[in-house]
């Protein structure tokens, strides 16, 4: 079981780096797609097999938003905006896979300092919750085009499920599903605001919409 | 020392241009052709060196002495390799960087004598495969360096061996980015398809095959020689990762060793036939992102 939560952890981190070295929207978004299954099945896997109808709900409600509706929405933003690939973000794709395993770095050392209150399934869970939830923060402040930083929120909400998804035993899964359905209005919201920005100025370059008086 | 281990150094030398022969059979199968005899790779060496050397007027003797050294680095590095039920023949601490820069001797002279011919065309090349040598080389290093770390050794033939059926059991995700990193790393430095393409004379996209355009007779047979022997030995050290068979019966060991090769030249064929290769501005990517899972390994193995 110990083994089966690493093999998900590490393919997680793999998504990340994979994020950060990708150029083209589409694909981008069919690995956040593959993310949101990976931790949708997650929650199966920490209980460990034991057939239990609420989390099963939980698992198709995570699967069937993070993995079908959040990147069908967006790949019909991208289609309507008409924007392929992240041109030219602040920081080149190279630096960025690089920067990637040193960010996990800190992240095993932050994990092994930070003193729990509880036991957790497998020491990898924690430095890669981090690592996901920076990752999700490095791609919004490097990119420029809006849907990549609406790709790296919905990496940093990831990031912040699995940090809670380990903590907690079944109780809070309420609240699981209300940070969900938040998530669920923002991408939504942001679905419409860039499609608004697209409509207004051609383009989904947020470092251009700092010069918005003209 | 063991002595009765100058074996692998033999069985490098005999088999390993069939690892090209398969290759190109597998690609010949895909492609729906007969294909080369498997023992081409041999007649064309056998060819090369029957015949006589051209050498021009503006090269000195670093152009003459690339090839032969460059054979005898590569030759050297496969003593420090184990394969299969025998250990390697030296084994001391550190030996897998020796044996990483006995490799890096050969490209280093493949390149010097590249750059004598004065040729422009060559230059570039030979620019190229620096570039993405460098690149590769921490991927193989760093990966090599988390198998030192997991097995507790710093010697090639102990760190091998320590990687059994077991480790696999429970350290599977970061063996499995070793291996892949590794397979990547041997794609490159072997100018393998996504990175090179061993067949194509184009001039804009070719790597390694424009470093020795100048090159004629043995000098190219001592080449093609080599570059068989390097990916014998990158194979080698991955098969060691993929295939630890370490049963103590030297038979089975050498022989699942054996089809280990013989499964990764298929692979490469297979690779080979399916994909196209990669533009030059994205070889640098694949190679950070190799690197990138060799950390990653590093990091697993570290906590």
């Amino acid at each position: 079981m110990d083994n089966s939560i690493d093999t998900i952890m590490v393919l997680l981190v793999l998504m990340n780096l994979m994020l950060l070295g990708l150029s083209s929207l589409g694909t981008c978004i069919r690995v956040v797609a593959a993310q949101g299954i990976t931790l949708g099945i997650l929650p199966l896997v920490i209980h460990g097999g034991i057939f239990d109808i609420r989390l099963t709900l939980f698992s198709a409600a995570i699967v069937g938003l993070k993995g079908i509706v959040f990147p069908l929405l967006l790949s019909w933003a991208m289609r309507d905006v008409n924007a392929q690939r992240e041109v030219e973000p602040f920081i080149g794709y190279g630096k960025s896979v690089i920067a990637g395993p040193l960010a996990l770095a800190v992240c095993m050392w932050l994990g092994s300092r930070l003193p729990l209150p509880l036991d957790i399934v497998s020491p990898m869970v924690m430095p890669v919750a981090f690592f996901t939830i920076m990752c999700g923060l490095f791609l919004i402040v490097s990119r420029k085009k809006a849907l990549s930083q609406v790709l790296g929120y919905i990496v940093l909400e990831n990031g912040i499920y699995t940090f809670g998804m380990v903590l907690a035993e079944k109780q809070p899964l309420l609240v699981e599903l209300g940070i969900l359905l938040d998530v669920f209005v923002a991408v939504f919201v942001m679905g419409i605001v860039i499609f608004h920005i697209n409509r207004e100025f051609d383009h989904i370059d947020t470092d251009r919409l700092s010069s918005l008086r003209s | 020392m063991n002595l009765i281990s100058i074996a692998n150094s033999v069985l490098a030398v005999l088999l390993a241009p069939l690892m090209f022969g398969i290759i190109n059979r597998t690609k010949a199968v895909f492609a729906g052709r007969t294909g080369q005899p498997l023992l081409q790779a041999y007649y064309d060496i056998s060819k090369l060196f029957q015949k006589g050397a051209v050498y021009s007027n503006t090269t000195t003797w670093v152009f003459r002495a690339g090839p032969i050294v460059g054979f005898a680095a590569v030759l050297a590095a496969t003593v420090f390799v184990p394969f299969g039920g025998l250990p390697a023949l030296f084994a001391f601490k550190g030996d897998f960087v020796v044996m990483v820069y006995f490799l890096g001797l050969a490209r280093f002279m493949t390149v010097l004598s590249a750059l004598d011919t004065g040729s422009s065309f060559e230059g570039m090349g030979a620019s190229r495969e620096v570039t993405f040598s460098a690149l590769a080389e921490p991927s193989f290093l760093i990966g090599l360096a988390a198998i030192a770390k997991y097995t507790g050794h710093i010697s090639l033939s102990p760190m091998l061996a320590g990687i059994n059926a077991a480790s696999w059991g429970h350290a599977a995700p970061a063996l499995a980015l070793i291996g892949l990193a590794f397979f990547v790393v041997l794609l490159a430095e072997n100018c393998r398809i996504p990175v090179d393409d061993p067949n194509t004379h184009l001039e804009l996209t070719m790597i390694h095959e424009v470093m020795v355009l100048d090159h004629s007779g043995p000098d190219l047979g001592f080449i093609i020689y080599s570059s068989t022997l390097k990916l014998w030995l990158l194979g080698s050290v991955l098969i060691g990762i993929i295939v630890p068979v370490h049963s103590g019966i030297f038979l089975l060991d050498t022989v699942s060793s054996l089809l280990g090769m013989l499964g990764l030249a298929v692979v490469i064929g297979i690779i080979e036939s399916t994909m196209a290769r990669l533009r030059l501005l994205h070889v640098p990517q694949l190679l950070l992102g190799a690197t990138a899972l060799s950390i990653l390994a590093l990091v697993l193995v570290l906590r």
